[in-house]
């Protein structure tokens, strides 16, 4: 019992993390109507920021405050200098344009911090663990993880459906020449709601960090699984994101964790490692096709947000 | 205007074919009389196991610069090329190697499934592959093959020594961890086929995205085993002992492995390797003249001590170079290539050792242990010989004997 706790709580772990990235994600999708594969460029450069402040500063918060904002900044350059011709134009332009960000990002990267990647260390008192409960001892880091994409979850839902800047957020999406007719600059409010997913992204990718190591295209595999998430969520709508964040995290972890131990019941342990192995790397996407398949706005709408 | 730059491009055009043609000439000459050993290197030079392929590439760099950059009384010329840690990458590279290059051996390959990918492309136009690390248990059975030869081992065979080891230390459970590629098959069943106790739990990752290990660590704590054994190569092994040790698991359950400590990942595991045994074919104090001169000329040269990667890929350079004088350069003469590298005639930095038939070696394997020197640096020493002229458990599949 002990082990299905401990193996939801990394779960949680890892969906918490996934909405970070999906929600900047979901934002710019939904809201701006821009597909940005290069977000997942935005993820990597937050944590090569985060690794460099980090050994400049020497303080793990210092560096990555820092990695926050040069993250957010960098957005905003972004939306002003690449992306802003794509705006009016039909998707496939903006995956066109945006992949050819990832492949700029990557080269980037590689001229500037060499191709064999960083390591982001943690601080003693990280890295260590405590116990939740008696013979359930859980790494301190993670736990922080957890806290943090909780806080920054809550912000978010108070920023977009509680503030002025939320209200013109979501007014902008509904109808953009209305809000910019009203004398809104709704431009600036782009680029702002850019830097804002972009620095979403760096959060994601700075804490992911410590745990994996920072390297170039470490943004693209996990990148998939924020899409799969914004799908399943229902694109445009960070409560959607959340839910189905947390949903993948688990079927994700628990599968892995549990069913080739159970298909092991039926089959031979070699047999039940293989197939249980294929089968819980397929759950999620077979999740996303049961979606699509009966609810193709996604489990949250935006409509109905 | 217009006029002009289609002029200077007409010039440029046909300067450019005339280069072509020269260089084409300039390079068709060599392979004719064969004035030169050309050696292909496959590893890995980018993304976070670069460290390794870099390691490795110094360390033969090294042993031309020993050998004067002669073989024989031939020049040596190398190509590097970097295979991305990729199966279907490695394959493209030593098809490039083989086809347009026309060299006369190809070695390096850190990966396993690389190595697999690329073995046909080399053996099939009956060129050397010398592979300076993987040594998936294909290779040493079925697959051998007359062109091919290992520097390193059979992956199985290094797990054996641990699986020894744990024995010894009458360790009963044990938890096992591994990546699902070819050689983390090899490196569990390994362990396995040695182990006498009961094995409680075993683990496969994906690989080699996979470095997040939380849900196969909870497994390992609550299957409550008297050791974990682990195989993680590369940047991977930092992030496993980084994670083991953050669930607070290192002070509960002892670590037994391969493959997760050398001197390249040691600068970042630091602290997280003491106490943390593994086994090897090679440490930095074997005490031979080779290995001696190898260590304090690796070290000189870069300023930090070699791994075992590098000492593979030093003898791998060693026994190409044997295998030329002996046939005094006479690169077309593949029959006495082959029979002067089956004596392994040269003086390897792990010390003297055998071809098996299927051309992997027979030899030692030791335990060796994390030390921390009094100026707060890290390095491995050996504390023991495990298994004494190992030989693989594949060889019998192999057909070939000579």
């Amino acid at each position: 019992m002990l082990l299905v706790l401990e193996q939801c709580l990394n779960g949680l772990q890892f969906g918490l993390l996934l909405f970070l990235l999906a929600a900047g994600l979901t934002l710019v999708f939904g809201i701006m109507d821009l597909v940005n594969l290069a977000h997942g460029s935005l993820y990597m450069m937050g944590a090569y920021f985060a690794a460099t402040f980090c050994a400049f500063t020497g303080s793990f918060v210092l560096g990555a405050i820092l990695a926050l904002i040069a993250t957010l900044l960098l957005g905003i350059v972004l939306e002003l200098v690449a992306l802003r011709p794509l705006y009016g134009r039909d998707h496939l332009d903006h995956v066109l344009g945006t992949f050819g960000l990832i492949l700029f990002f990557n080269e980037l990267v590689r001229l500037v911090w060499g191709p064999a990647g960083l390591t982001l260390p943690l601080p003693a008192s990280l890295g260590t663990h405590v116990a939740l409960l008696p013979g359930l001892a859980y790494p301190t880091y993670r736990l922080m993880i957890i806290a943090v994409s909780l806080v920054v979850a809550a912000f978010l839902y108070w920023l977009v459906m509680r503030t002025r800047l939320g209200m013109l957020i979501r007014a902008g999406a509904s109808n953009r020449e209305m809000v910019g007719a009203l004398g809104i600059d709704i431009r600036l409010l782009y680029t702002l709601l850019f830097g804002l997913g972009a620095a979403l992204a760096a959060l994601a990718g700075l804490m992911q960090a410590p745990i994996l190591t920072v390297q170039i295209g470490m943004g693209e595999n996990i990148l998939i699984l924020a899409f799969v998430v914004i799908v399943i969520g229902g694109i445009g709508s960070i409560r959607g994101a959340l839910f189905a964040a947390v949903f993948v995290g688990l079927v994700d972890t628990l599968g892995r964790a549990f069913l080739p131990d159970l298909l092991h019941l039926m089959l031979s342990a070699t047999a039940a490692a293989t197939i249980g192995r294929a089968v819980s790397s397929m759950l999620i996407y077979v999740l996303m096709a049961a979606v699509l398949a009966l609810r193709p706005e996604g489990l949250f709408p935006v409509g109905s947000r | 205007m217009g006029l002009e730059m289609g002029l200077h491009l007409g010039l440029d055009m046909k300067a450019a074919s005339i280069a072509l043609w020269g260089a084409l000439v300039v390079a068709a000459a060599p392979a004719a009389a064969q004035s030169s050993v050309k050696i292909g290197f496959v590893d890995t030079f980018s993304g976070p196991t670069a460290v390794i392929g870099n390691d490795m590439r110094n360390a033969f760099e090294l042993a031309l610069d020993h050998l004067g950059r002669k073989m024989g009384s031939l020049p040596v010329e190398v190509i590097y090329e970097d295979d991305q840690q990729k199966p279907d990458i490695g394959r493209q590279k030593t098809e490039k190697l083989v086809q347009s290059d026309h060299v006369n051996f190809i070695t390096g390959y850190i990966w396993s499934n690389v190595l697999l990918a690329s073995l046909k492309p080399a053996v099939d136009s009956q060129t050397f592959i010398v592979s300076a690390n993987a040594g998936p248990s294909q290779i040493a059975g079925e697959l051998c093959s007359p062109y091919f030869f290992s520097t390193s081992w059979q992956n199985d065979q290094t797990p054996q020594a641990m699986g020894e080891y744990l024995n010894q230390k009458g360790v009963k459970t044990l938890f096992l961890i591994g990546p699902n590629y070819a050689a983390g098959k090899d490196m569990l069943a390994g362990v396995k086929a040695t182990y006498k106790g009961q094995v409680v739990g075993e683990e496969y990752t994906r690989w080699p995205d996979q470095l997040d290990f939380s849900a196969e660590l909870s497994k390992a704590r609550a299957a409550k085993p008297q050791a974990v054994y682990v195989f993680y190569p590369g940047a991977s092994g930092v992030q496993f002992l980084t994670q083991y040790a953050q669930a607070g698991l290192k002070d509960q359950i002892p670590l037994y492995t391969v493959f997760v400590v050398d001197e390249t990942t040691l600068p970042l595991q630091k602290d997280l390797a003491l106490g943390v045994p593994g086994a090897q074919e090679w440490v930095n104090d074997l005490p031979n003249a080779a290995n001696q001169k190898f260590v304090a000329d690796f070290r000189s040269k870069y300023q930090h001590g070699p791994s075992f990667y590098g000492a593979q890929a030093y003898d791998a350079a060693n026994l190409i170079n044997s295998a030329v004088a002996a046939i005094n350069g006479d690169l077309a003469n593949k029959d006495g290539i082959r029979d002067a590298m089956r004596k392994a005639a040269y003086p390897s930095v792990r010390g003297p050792y055998r071809y098996g038939n299927n051309h992997f070696p027979i030899e030692n394997f030791y335990l060796q242990a994390t030390v921390k020197s009094p100026d707060g640096s890290f390095g491995l020493k050996t504390i023991t010989t495990i298994l004494k002229d190992s030989q693989d458990l594949f060889h019998d599949k192999c057909p070939m004997k000579w």
